[in-house]
């Protein structure tokens, strides 16, 4: 691949006990591009993502993160929490994990954890509640607010997580995940169970992730609507190898995709593929 | 969403006299089979020692007639109150009632507890009650951080407040230290177990830790009583010095307080010390607390109690936030117990059992957990109530807990259930409790 990668994923392996989910698998994300991770049920697209963001030890291979002022991080190494405070990799997950007790402000408080914790003095400045920490914490809610803003849920700030509608919520932990200003941003199906109206807001909402804030977007989705419409590179798995990549139109007429998709009946993965453009 | 799905079931439920009259007819043949062996039939040993029997038919009748008429009612006043609404928002009028009492019950409590020696100066057993009830209420406080913000279910929590005994009594009987010396050191010695327990329960969740913080608390006592030579064993620790003013002792001596200011000397001098010491103790834990909720730190325990995983993915250190709820609750413990070693002048393994730690969690769960007006009403409520029971003599555990169980299906959530957030935009509002977590370890 050309360009200027972000994020290189090198010959990974994930086993587990004799199941090869994830098998030699190499493909780039690049800078402030869109990356879209496709393949049906079970290819091992969250698998991957879990190896990224440190949820799982890959079992063999390499995940380099390459941030903006050009340091190289080996990502396996890092692992578990660091990922996120070190290399500045968010992500949502499938099934949406907010914190459902605390209100949606306090949501993306807890998001700028690390930053917040240096501005505290570790705790004891916040404690005595020195200047530097409450202009540090008006900060964060100014940050929070501007998020909640631009995923347009500012009116329901100081309501509980748990009390926002399913399309809210999904957009919420977007929200969330960009409080931890990341470099790279992996999001894990984020239009499973929205409408198309909700869909179609949640591309503008990319995009302009995308563009103004010049974050990379690494995503896997099924809804074909979002990954035709906003990716600009689309990798393609099943049975945990990359079987295509390519731009969305050409991935979409690859006979291999749409086999991988619904079997051997092309027919029919053809009218799946095109009713999604 | 469940509120709305809540309705029809609601709706749906049957309430005709003769549903009411089928489900306490079937609550008094539970009863009459339950009874007819505990009650019915009273066997004893006679006096040549073969087994003799009498019948007690009319006591039992009498208890499966009130189990009938008691199920009546119950189902009669269920529907008088009608479904309990399962809505998300807490309801207005008792939105408004929290808040009214939030904003009054607190400082009324504050201005009461300050008054209690000026009120009830003449009465020893109130006094000594009232310091009592704080010390629960401080050590409720403190373990009021690990089960009730960060989530992490702790049964051996009187193990920190052993250790902070411990501390004091030994540091003060051996190298005369003061107790102003040995409190922060009392503290920092059992944040340090704390931190100590935290690491082998890291991994551990819900009923594991349970039983390894259980563990923990028993090995603490057992070190106790078997370390002969630094602790005195069973026999304990006597002899420990009382606290005084700074310097200035609080007994009839030439230099002590009373003399100091040309007062008559009276041994309520030091109860009134004592108490006004335990309830700045207790505050101080109290306003630790509200703070750290309301910075990273206290979030991050939040938020691991709602959600582990995401917390994770948020970039926040599982490990140094659980480890540092640990060691905060058990620093408070600590400070506790360097105060209840001060206050006895002796302390031995006896008074660091499990029932302590079961009442402390106990006075925690029903408080609401995370809520610091709540645990502070439950202790009131689990200690006072208990000595306001003692006119029932030997039923005085069974009315009690009686109590309790009554107090638990009103409350689910304890007392106080619902969460205040710690930073607002434009709406304070309550969250309520079906949607806070309780942790799972």
């Amino acid at each position: 691949m050309s360009g200027d990668p972000i994020l290189t994923v090198d010959h990974l392996m994930m086993r587990f006990g004799g199941i090869v989910a994830v098998n030699e698998l190499s493909f780039a994300a690049e800078r402030r591009k869109i990356t879209a991770l496709i393949g049906p049920n079970g290819a091992g697209k969250t698998t991957v993502f879990n190896c990224i963001t440190g949820f799982y030890r890959p079992s063999g291979g390499a995940i380099r993160l390459t941030d903006d002022v050009g340091r190289t991080m080996q990502l396996e190494r890092l692992g578990d929490f660091r990922i996120t405070k070190q290399a500045k990799v968010a992500r949502t997950f499938q099934n949406i994990r907010l914190f459902p007790g605390m209100t949606a402000l306090e949501n993306l408080m807890v998001a700028q954890h690390n930053a917040l914790m240096r501005a505290s003095g570790l705790t004891l400045l916040g404690l005595i509640g020195t200047p530097s920490w409450r202009a540090a914490e008006e900060r964060a809610i100014e940050l929070a607010r501007t998020w909640l803003d631009r995923v347009g849920l500012l009116p329901r700030a100081d309501d509980a997580a748990g009390n926002l509608a399913y399309g809210d919520q999904r957009r919420l932990e977007i929200a969330r995940a960009m409080c931890t200003e990341p470099v790279l941003l992996c999001l894990d199906e984020p239009a499973a169970g929205l409408n198309a109206r909700e869909s179609g807001g949640l591309n503008e909402l990319l995009l302009s992730i995308r563009n103004d804030q010049g974050t990379s977007i690494l995503l896997i989705e099924h809804d074909m609507s979002v990954v035709m419409e906003i990716s600009d590179h689309v990798v393609v798995m099943d049975y945990g190898v990359k079987i295509a990549e390519g731009t969305p139109q050409a991935v979409r007429d690859d006979p291999k995709v749409i086999a991988a998709y619904l079997g051997a009946d092309e027919e029919e993965a053809i009218a799946v593929m095109e009713s999604g453009t | 969403m469940s509120a709305i799905s809540a309705r029809p079931s609601h709706a749906a439920q049957p309430s005709g006299s003769a549903f009411i009259l089928k489900k306490a007819l079937i609550s008094a043949a539970v009863a009459l089979v339950l009874f007819s062996l505990m009650i019915g039939v009273r066997t004893e040993a006679g006096p040549q020692g073969g087994l003799i029997y009498w019948t007690r038919f009319g006591d039992l009748a009498a208890l499966v007639g009130t189990v009938f008429g008691g199920s009546i009612i119950i189902e009669l006043l269920r529907q008088w109150w009608g479904p309990v609404d399962k809505e998300h928002i807490v309801p207005k009028p008792v939105q408004a009632a929290m808040s009214f009492a939030g904003r009054w019950l607190a400082p009324a409590l504050l201005v009461f507890a300050f008054l209690v020696p000026v009120i009830f100066y003449n009465q020893r057993y109130i006094l000594d009650l009232s310091i009592l009830v704080l010390t629960y209420v401080m050590l409720g406080w403190g373990l009021n951080v690990v089960v009730g913000l960060a989530g992490l279910l702790d049964l051996g929590y009187v193990a920190f407040y052993a250790v902070g005994a411990y501390s004091y009594a030994l540091l003060a009987t051996n190298f005369g230290l003061s107790f102003w010396v040995c409190l922060p050191l009392a503290g920092i010695l059992a944040a340090f177990w704390g931190v100590l327990l935290g690491f082998p329960v890291l991994r551990l969740r819900g009923d594991y830790l349970a039983i390894v913080t259980l563990a923990f608390g028993e090995i603490i006592r057992l070190v106790i009583i078997n370390w002969q030579s630094l602790t005195g064993g069973p026999n304990g620790v006597s002899g420990i010095p009382r606290p005084t003013l700074f310097g200035i002792p609080l007994d009839n001596s030439d230099d002590g307080l009373a003399a100091r200011l040309g007062i008559d000397f009276s041994p309520t001098h030091r109860i009134v010390f004592l108490f006004y010491l335990i309830l700045a103790m207790a505050l101080l834990t109290n306003w630790v607390t509200i703070r750290l909720r309301r910075l990273p730190i206290g979030r991050a325990w939040e938020a691991l109690r709602e959600d582990e995983v995401a917390c994770r993915a948020l970039g926040i250190n599982v490990t140094t936030t659980k480890l540092t709820a640990f060691a905060t609750g058990a620093m408070f413990g600590g400070f506790a117990g360097a105060f209840f070693a001060t206050r006895q002048g002796f302390i031995s393994p006896e008074s660091f059992t499990f029932q302590e730690s079961a009442l402390v969690l106990a006075i925690v769960v029903l408080g609401g957990m995370g809520s610091q007006l709540g645990v502070a009403l439950a202790a009131l409520t689990m200690i006072g109530g208990f000595e306001l029971f003692r006119g029932f003599d030997q039923y005085r555990m069974l009315v009690f807990g009686i109590a309790m169980v009554l107090l638990m299906i009103w409350r689910p959530r304890g007392l106080i259930g619902h969460r205040a957030p710690t930073v607002f935009l434009e709406r304070n509002q309550a969250i309520s409790s079906d949607l806070v977590k309780e942790g799972h370890g």
